[in-house]
C-alpha cells in the first residue's frame, strides 16, 4: 500500500485551492480520518474514489465547513474551514458550489425558483436581471424548457442538472459533486460528465467529484485520489492509478469482489461451527 | 434502585429536551427580526398553517358547539335555568373549549405537516443545500413556519368559538325550543371583555407551544422515513399534553 504521504506527493502543483493536512475525525470511537493529507489544484477535476464507507462523503462534509475535524487543517484558498465562525464560513461558501447526490432541489418552489434561490437570498438585483441569469443557467444545462416545472416533475438526471445550474448561479470558484452519477441511466450520465467537463473548461472552474464510478471518472478528471483506512491509498493520475500496484488500488481499479476488502463482513464466527451449533 | 435509576434518567432527559427547545427558540427569536423583511414567507405559512385547517376547524366547531347545546340543555332545563344555556356555552367556548379544542386540531393537521415537511426536508438534504448555499434554514425555513402558526391559532380560535355558538344555538334555539332572546341577552349581559382576552391569551401561548413544537421536531427529526415518522407522532403527543397542562395552569392563574 502506498502511504498517504508519498501519494499526496504524486499530484504536484504549486496552487492548491484546497488543502487537507494531518485531518483525523472520528464518530464516537470509530476513526473515520487518522492523518488525511491531500490536496486539490485549482482549475482542475479532482476525483475522491473509495469503497463505499471509507468516508467520502464526509470529507466532503469537512471541506465545507458542515463538520468540524478533530484535529488537522481544512485550508481553502488559504482560510482554515474549521476554525471560522457561522458568518465567515457562510461567505466563504458563497464561493463553492454543491451538487448533492440527489440534487436537493427545494420542493416547494418550481425549478425557476429553485434556481433563482441563491441570487434572491444574496442579492438585491431587479428581477428582470435575475430572470436573465437563471434562463442563463438553465440553457447552460439545457432545461431552459423545465423552468416552471415543479422539482417533482423531474427525473433524476434533470433534477441534478437544475441543481448544477443553482450551484452555478451564484459563480462559485469551486464546484463539489457528490456521487454524480449514482442511479442514472447512460444518457442522463453522459449530459452530467459533459456538463462538468464544461463547467471546468468554459469556466475555469475547480471541480471535486466524489464517485465509485471508476470508468467514467477515467475520462474525466485529470487527477484522483483513491481513499482506504481513513486515509489516501494511491493518488495520481489515472493512467498511473491503473498502473499501481497495490492491492487495493488494483481491487477498486479492476472491481474485484474480494481482497483487502473482503467479501465476508468480518468479525464472524466460523461457519460450519455456527451451523451445526444448536440453535438458542 | 432500577426504578430510581430510571426516574432520574427520564428527568435528565426532560431537562435536555426543554433546554434544547428553549436554545432553538432564542435561536429563532434571533432571526425574527430578519425574517419580517420578507412578510410574503410569512404570509404563505399563515395561509399553510390557517387557510388550510379552516374546513376541519369549522367542522369540528359546528359538533362541539351542537353537543354543547344538546347536554346543555339536558342539565339546563331540570333546574328551569335552560335560558342560561346561551352564558355557559360563550364562556365554556371562550375560555376553555375554543383555545383548546382548536390547539389539538392545529397540532393534529398543520403541526404533523410542518414537523413533517421540515423533517423531509432535512432527510432529502435540502437543509444542507441551504447551508451550503450560505443560507441559515432556521431563518428561512423554521422562523415563517413558526410564526405562521403562531398568528394562525388565534385567529382560528375566533372562527372555532364562532362556529360553536352558532351550533349551540342551532340546537338549543332551532330544535330544542330555548327562547332566542333570553339566550342571547344573557350571553351578552355575563360575557365580559375579560372573559374574551382569557381566551385569546390562551389561543396564543397554544400557537407558541404547538407551533415551537412541530418546527424543533421536524428540524432535528432523523433524515430517515423512520425518523420524520416518529417526529411527526411526538408533535401531535407532546403538543397534546403540554396543551392540556398548559390549560390548566392558565385557567387557575386566571381565576378572578
Amino acid at each position: 500500500m502506498v502511504s498517504s504521504e508519498t501519494a499526496g506527493a504524486n499530484v504536484q502543483s504549486t496552487d492548491n485551492i484546497v488543502e487537507i493536512r494531518d485531518v483525523h475525525y472520528s464518530v464516537g470511537s470509530r476513526a473515520i480520518f487518522a492523518g488525511l493529507n491531500l490536496t486539490v489544484p485549482r482549475g482542475r477535476i479532482t476525483a475522491l474514489m473509495g469503497p463505499s464507507g471509507t468516508g467520502k462523503t464526509t470529507l466532503l462534509r469537512l471541506m465545507t465547513g458542515q463538520i468540524r475535524p478533530d484535529s488537522g487543517q481544512i485550508l481553502f484558498d488559504g482560510q482554515d474551514v474549521g476554525s471560522l465562525s457561522t458568518r465567515e464560513l457562510y461567505e466563504l461558501r458563497m464561493r463553492m458550489g454543491m451538487l448533492f447526490q440527489n440534487g436537493a432541489l427545494l420542493t416547494d418552489i418550481d425549478v425557476f425558483e429553485n434556481v433563482a434561490f441563491p441570487l434572491r437570498e444574496h442579492t438585491k438585483l431587479p428581477n428582470a436581471l435575475i430572470r436573465h441569469i437563471v434562463l442563463t443557467k438553465l440553457q447552460a444545462v439545457g432545461l431552459r424548457g423545465a423552468a416552471e416545472l415543479s422539482p417533482a416533475e423531474l427525473s433524476g438526471g434533470m433534477a441534478r442538472r437544475v441543481a448544477l445550474a443553482r450551484a452555478m448561479a451564484t459563480d462559485p470558484a469551486m464546484l463539489i459533486y457528490d456521487e454524480p452519477f449514482a442511479g442514472l441511466d447512460p444518457i442522463s450520465m453522459g449530459m452530467i460528465v459533459r456538463l462538468v467537463r464544461q463547467m471546468n473548461n468554459a469556466l475555469g472552474i475547480t471541480s471535486i467529484v466524489v464517485s465509485h464510478d471508476v470508468a467514467e471518472l477515467a475520462g474525466l478528471a485529470d487527477v484522483g485520489y483513491l481513499l482506504e483506512g481513513g486515509k489516501v491509498a494511491a493518488a495520481g493520475t489515472f493512467d498511473q492509478l491503473k498502473d499501481n500496484d497495490s492491492r487495493i488500488v488494483r481491487q477498486f481499479m479492476e472491481g474485484q469482489s474480494d481482497g483487502p476488502v473482503a467479501f465476508h463482513y468480518q468479525p464472524a464466527p466460523d461457519y460450519f461451527n455456527q451451523l451445526l451449533a444448536d440453535p438458542v | 434502585m432500577n426504578l430510581l435509576r430510571e426516574l432520574i434518567e427520564s428527568f435528565r432527559g426532560f431537562l435536555i429536551a426543554v433546554g434544547s427547545v428553549s436554545i432553538f427558540l432564542m435561536r429563532m427569536l434571533g432571526q425574527v427580526p430578519r425574517a419580517l423583511l420578507r412578510p410574503r414567507l410569512i404570509v404563505e405559512q399563515v395561509y399553510n398553517a390557517g387557510a388550510l385547517s379552516l374546513v376541519i376547524i369549522m367542522i369540528c366547531g359546528l359538533f362541539v358547539g351542537a353537543v354543547f347545546g344538546l347536554q346543555g340543555y339536558e342539565v339546563l332545563q331540570r333546574f328551569g335555568a335552560e335560558q342560561s344555556l346561551g352564558v355557559g356555552a360563550a364562556l365554556g367556548l371562550l375560555k376553555e373549549l375554543g383555545p383548546v379544542v382548536t390547539a389539538l386540531l392545529f397540532a393534529g393537521r398543520a403541526g404533523t405537516s410542518l414537523a413533517s415537511e421540515i423533517g423531509l426536508m432535512r432527510a432529502t438534504d435540502q437543509l444542507a443545500a441551504m447551508q451550503m448555499m450560505a443560507v441559515d434554514p432556521v431563518r428561512r425555513v423554521a422562523v415563517p413556519r413558526f410564526l405562521g402558526g403562531v398568528i394562525a391559532m388565534p385567529l382560528l380560535t375566533m372562527i372555532f368559538i364562532a362556529i360553536g355558538l352558532f351550533g349551540v344555538q342551532q340546537v338549543a334555539v332551532q330544535q330544542l325550543g330555548v327562547d332566542a332572546a333570553g339566550f342571547w341577552s344573557q350571553m351578552r349581559s355575563a360575557v365580559e371583555v375579560a372573559d374574551v382576552t382569557d381566551g385569546f391569551i390562551k389561543s396564543c401561548v397554544f400557537g407558541v407551544v404547538c407551533s415551537l413544537i412541530a418546527v424543533y421536531e421536524g428540524y432535528t427529526a432523523t433524515p430517515t422515513a423512520e425518523g420524520v415518522g416518529r417526529a411527526t407522532t411526538r408533535t401531535v403527543v407532546t403538543s397534546a399534553v403540554l396543551v392540556l397542562m398548559l390549560n390548566y395552569m392558565l385557567s387557575a392563574a386566571m381565576l378572578r
